[in-house]
């Protein structure tokens, strides 16, 4: 199969975040930056899914700035045939400008299966993916834990409030990827030197106008600092009390 | 003067309390857009558009009801063409919750109308030209303020971001056909695996009781359970380890590559408070901990911490909330 998987380039998702003088951008200074969780297991379904079907062809995409080329590098050195990078100035914010390059891009590939994570770390938006495929007119499953693939149809799973949901659907297709779906392998030595060797096309993205721009990022205001009411089964009642009359919620 | 649009998200014959906070939410922005009607797409199996009247009292003008037999499940294309063609009528904004469905619906009907589209908004404001919304991002790490030009906008709002708040108008009924057929779609729903009956999903139920490692075993996440059923309000979370070990369904993580929630209580049982764990409940009102290690970081963050055994404490709160229920 021809896959496309779709990745971004986001801070570590356990560092401590800093707002930059400008108000409206992390301080990225002292950040690790890698590949987005969600589009790791992306990627490592598109691999096991070429893995398993024989021969094919995986191509790592990413829109942003010349920073996402070490990403792409990445995603060839875990297996990915080729990378295109579509480039930007910054990451933007805008979802469907993003979707628009994408599906711009992707739209003569013959791609059988477009894969994207469920969402990124920095946006948290589950925007892009699902707006791609509908700029390109190919059914779309979100958010799915189980993927299956066999003569030209997928079969996945979706979890839904308070129930999972089987889907079938059509290729061509882009299926957004949930977490547990598949543990993302590291890249092997080999990997990594072959990856260097890998094509990557590096070209301007169409991201179209932005709309949707970042007025100013805070943190979130700080919890009162905790307090220990008491020990053992004895706090019981106090905690009671306090859930009754302080928090109200009981 | 320009209207809003909102669909009300419903499963089978019954709606969502998402859609109440959607419509609660369309009828404040119309108000500050200057006093437009709201709109509200009600989508469903025959008989939905029985809930009309409840959309009414909590700010609907008009509800656009569309029955149809095979919209008895999630039909994500059908949806998505019927709200993205009725949104083309002209409106300032169309509103839906960023569930599960609406994660799913939103992108496809910004897609389709080349409209900006923010999601996860926990509030929303609009002065002039440009509506402005709030979205935690960086898994609630940071809060962004996004600025969205253009009309219509999409925005896509947080469950519980926004309480329903009763205001009557004397809604009208119309009734709207489909604007692609259900019966068509490509991507076909081929079983619903349903959990408990009656379980309440986490990111709707007031209480959430979760647990995490200091449960030691599968079966001990009986007493997570029987304190839940105490508070009777209360859904089961959990962390990423004991999800993770196979404890507990994937479904029921909270954290950062969960859900995140913010309910009005948690009670964080065996959890020692993880990043990674924090940044999915560290906006919920008042939090619980109940932990044997009084260094766990999880007490930096509750306001009632209760130093111990879990197993000797977690049945002793059991009875006590039975009894304190009892009394009201």
């Amino acid at each position: 199969m021809k896959i496309a998987v779709c990745i971004k380039r986001t801070p570590d998702s356990e560092s401590r975040f800093k707002i930059a003088g400008s108000g409206s951008t992390i301080d990225e200074s002292g950040l690790k930056f890698d590949m987005d969780d969600f589009a790791s297991y992306a990627v490592e379904v598109a691999l096991q899914l070429n893995e398993k079907q024989g021969p094919g062809e995986t191509v790592a995409v990413a829109v942003g700035p010349d920073s996402v080329q070490e990403t792409l590098r990445k995603a060839m050195s875990m297996g990915a045939d080729r990378a295109i990078h579509l480039k930007t100035d910054a990451a933007p914010f805008d979802g469907v400008a993003v979707a628009k390059a994408l599906a711009a891009e992707l739209k003569t590939g013959g791609f059988d299966l477009i894969l994207f994570g469920k969402y990124a770390f920095d946006t948290s938006a589950s925007v892009v993916g699902t707006a791609t495929a509908e700029l390109l007119g190919v059914p779309c499953v979100t958010a799915a834990s189980k993927l299956d693939i066999a003569g030209g149809r997928g079969t996945a799973r979706r979890e839904i409030e308070g129930a999972g949901e089987i889907v079938e659907f059509p290729l061509p297709a882009t299926v957004t990827i949930d977490e547990g779906i598949a543990r993302p392998r590291y890249p092997s030595l080999k990997g990594i030197m072959a990856a260097k060797k890998k094509p990557l096309e590096s070209k301007p993205a169409q991201l179209g106008p932005i709309r949707v721009t970042v007025k100013s990022m805070e943190l979130p205001a700080e919890r009162p600092p905790g307090r220990i009411i008491g020990q053992g089964a004895a706090a019981v009642p106090e905690l009671v009390r306090l859930l009754q009359d302080e928090a109200k919620v009981l | 003067m320009a209207n809003v649009l909102v669909f009300a998200e419903s499963r089978g014959t019954d709606l969502r309390k998402v859609a109440l906070e959607a419509v609660t939410a369309g009828r404040a922005l119309a108000e500050k857009i200057g006093g437009g009607e709201v709109h509200v797409v009600l989508a469903g199996p025959p008989g939905i558009g029985a809930k009309a009247a409840q959309l009414g009292q909590y700010g609907a003008d008009v509800v656009l009801v569309c029955e149809h037999a095979g919209l008895a499940r999630y039909a994500r294309e059908a949806i998505a063409a019927t709200v993205a063609e009725r949104a083309r009528a002209g409106y300032r904004a169309v509103l839906l919750p960023f569930s599960a469905q609406g994660r799913d619906l939103g992108p496809r009907v910004a897609a389709k109308l080349d409209a900006p589209i923010a999601s996860d908004i926990i509030e929303l404001s609009a002065a002039g030209e440009s509506i402005t919304v709030k979205h935690p991002g960086y898994a609630n790490k940071v809060i962004i303020t996004l600025a969205l030009s253009g009309s219509p906008v999409v925005l896509s709002l947080r469950p519980a971001a926004f309480t329903p708040k009763e205001n009557a108008r004397s809604a009208r009924s119309e009734s709207i056909a489909p604007a692609a057929d259900p019966g068509a779609e490509r991507v076909v729903v081929k079983e619903i695996i349903e959990g408990a009956k009656g379980k309440l999903d986490l990111g709707e139920a007031p209480v959430i009781v979760s647990g995490g490692r200091g449960l030691r075993a599968p079966e001990n996440f009986k007493l997570i359970e029987e304190l839940a059923a105490a508070f009777g309000n209360a859904a089961v979370g959990a962390t990423r380890a004991v999800t993770d070990e196979g404890w507990r369904p994937h479904s029921d993580q909270i954290g950062q590559t969960g859900r995140q929630v913010s309910p009005q209580l948690y009670v964080a049982v065996g959890i020692s408070g993880a990043i990674q764990h924090l940044a999915g409940m560290r906006t919920s009102k008042t939090i619980v901990a109940i932990n044997k290690d009084p260094e766990a970081p999880i007490f930096k963050v509750a306001d009632y911490g209760v130093v111990g055994d879990v197993f000797e404490i977690v049945p002793a709160l059991t009875t006590a909330v039975r009894e304190a229920k009892k009394g009201h």
